[in-house]
Parts: C-alpha cells; structure tokens; sequence
C-alpha cells in the first residue's frame, strides 16, 4: 500500500506488491468443486495434452484452507448451494472465484425449481468461463485472464 | 421397427390392493423392479390425477437373459392409498421416496417418509403439473432465485482490490 502522504516509501511496496502478484499469478492453488459434466473438461485441461501446469495452475488442493482459486465446475443445485458458500468463506484471503461453464455462469438451460441461477447470486466471482461445455483452450484463455487479473491485487492479507 | 420388445405389456392393477397384484407378477416371474416412477393427468382432467408406474422385468439369474416386461398402473389421488412395495423390491425404497419428492403421492405404510432429492425446507412437489413453473426456493441467494443484476458488481468487490 503506498503511504497516504505519497513518499517515496510507497514506491518500494508497489514494487512488492508487484512481485507479490507475480508470485502469486503462477503459484495458482485451485480448489475444483466438480459437480458436472465440466469436470470431464476441466480433467481434460488439466491432464498432459492441454496442461494446465504450464501456466502455473498444476496443483489442486482438496482442502478449501490450503486453496486460492475456487473453481466451479458444473451444475449448482440450491441444496449445495450453502456448501459451496461455506467452502469459499473457508478459503483464506487473498482468494478468486472461477465459474466454470455456462451453468455457473448463468443457470445455463437449468432455468427450474432446482438450479441456481448463476453463482454470482450466493458469491462473488472474478473471472466467468462460459461454454457448455468451454473448450480446454478457453480454459487455459481464462486462466490467463484471471492471471493478469491476480497481478494486478494490491493490498495486505492476514 | 414395428414392436418394442422393452416397452412391455401394460397392465392397469387396482391401487388400493397393488401388493397383491404386484406379489402376484412377481410370482409369475417378474423378479426385477427395473423403475417406478409417476405422470400427473391434471392437464387431462383425469380423477384420480396420477399414474404411479412400476416397470418390472422377467431376469433369468442362470443366463443374464431379459426375457419380458410388464408396466403396472395404479390410478392414484394425491391421499395415501398404495402401500409400500420395499419388501417385494427393497429398490422400491428410494423410488418411492422420489415419488414422493417430485409428485407428493404417498402410502399408506410410510407415514414418516422423507424427500430423496430435495432438501426439507422445500415445500410442494415440482414435477405436479399445478406448481408454478417460475417459482423459486433458494436456501441462500436472492429469495427470488433471480439472476444477479449484472456481474460488474464483482467489480468491487474486496478480495479483488484487497481494501
């Protein structure tokens, strides 16, 4: 944070805060919450022929508390829907949200009694995949979208 | 293809006395609940209103062989007139949980029974042709289930700008 009277010190923690988010840009820790269809797809970006490891994203967590990225992968019911939100309020700052898929982005064709009508209704979102589902190259897109996204945060988390 | 060997023969039984009709199938045979499921003729004026349907099928254990099917009908009102059919087919379990989940058909011996799919704060039944096509019941979010306005107020959101 530069200090509120513009001295010079405030040069050198931007210059942290740079080199903070270019650590953090590709040391993705992703947290996939698959419950579709998608997940074939995010499995497909992940594996060796697309990799998303090239990009700084090869390491999914399966704990909430060790994961930065939260990935929506498929079809929010309104029964997971306070699961999910307990997952992300789990996550420590500083954190991001991917929705992955039309259906997270929107409903997607689930326009019924069951499906959540986008995620952004129960969370924030950073970055919106769609596609139904999104093709791997649209993935790793996204995923440097959301990495110029992650260079780009400022400010200090506890 | 002018006959379907897996649709079956259809057969309409009576519901207040289904396990009889239903044992009696499965002493000709019939060992397999392949589905039970439900269709609401309220569009159709039909009392009683629904069809609950058990689908069965003649397994031969020693071949593996699929050697005929009969679809059951029982014409039902929404009130408790069937009985349970978990101790012909212990799969009828759960498929008539989901029958009651999706159409609010139940029976008489499950007083205490409970949703399968749906969670219990939900109320009414979905797949009757009388709940209303727009309505939501979101546990958290907009009450409407609405979509959010519009995504730029993520914007501002804190962990973003980290203020």
């Amino acid at each position: 944070m530069p200090l509120a009277d513009g001295s010079v010190a405030g040069v050198m923690t931007t210059q942290l805060d740079a080199a903070l988010g270019w650590a953090r840009k590709y040391s993705i820790f992703q947290y996939p919450f698959v419950t579709a269809c998608c997940g074939m797809e995010y499995m497909s970006t992940a594996a060796s022929h697309y990799d998303m490891d090239r990009f700084g994203a090869g390491f999914p967590r399966f704990s909430p508390r060790q994961a930065d990225v939260l990935m929506v992968v498929g079809t929010i019911s309104h029964k997971i829907a306070p699961v999910l939100r307990r997952i992300y309020d789990q996550m420590a700052e500083p954190k991001w949200v991917v929705a992955f898929g039309v259906c997270t982005c929107t409903g997607g064709f689930y326009n019924n009694y069951s499906t959540v009508q986008g995620i952004d209704t129960i969370l924030p979102v950073d970055l919106y995949i769609p596609g139904c589902p999104p093709r791997p190259e649209t993935v790793i897109h996204g995923l440097t979208m959301l990495q110029e996204k992650i260079q780009k945060t400022q400010g200090q988390f506890r | 293809m002018t006959e379907n060997r897996l649709a079956g023969e259809r057969r309409d039984i009576p519901a207040a006395s289904n396990i009889e009709s239903l044992s009696d199938l499965k002493g000709q045979g019939y060992n397999v609940l392949v589905d039970m499921t439900c269709v609401d003729y309220l569009a159709q004026g039909r009392t009683p209103r629904f069809d609950v349907i058990y689908r069965l099928m003649k397994l031969d254990a020693a071949t593996g062989m699929d050697s005929g099917r009969i679809e059951a009908h029982c014409a039902v009102g929404p009130e408790a007139v069937l009985r349970t059919a978990k101790d012909l087919w212990p799969a009828a379990d759960w498929l008539e949980r989901e029958v009651w989940d999706m159409f609010g058909v139940s029976f008489v011996d499950r007083p205490g029974i409970k949703r399968l799919l749906l969670y219990e704060e939900f109320e009414g039944h979905p797949l009757r042709k009388d709940y209303p096509i727009s309505r939501r019941q979101p546990l958290i979010g907009p009450r409407s289930g609405d979509k959010a306005d519009s995504p730029s107020f993520n914007l501002h959101k804190p962990s973003i700008t980290g203020q």
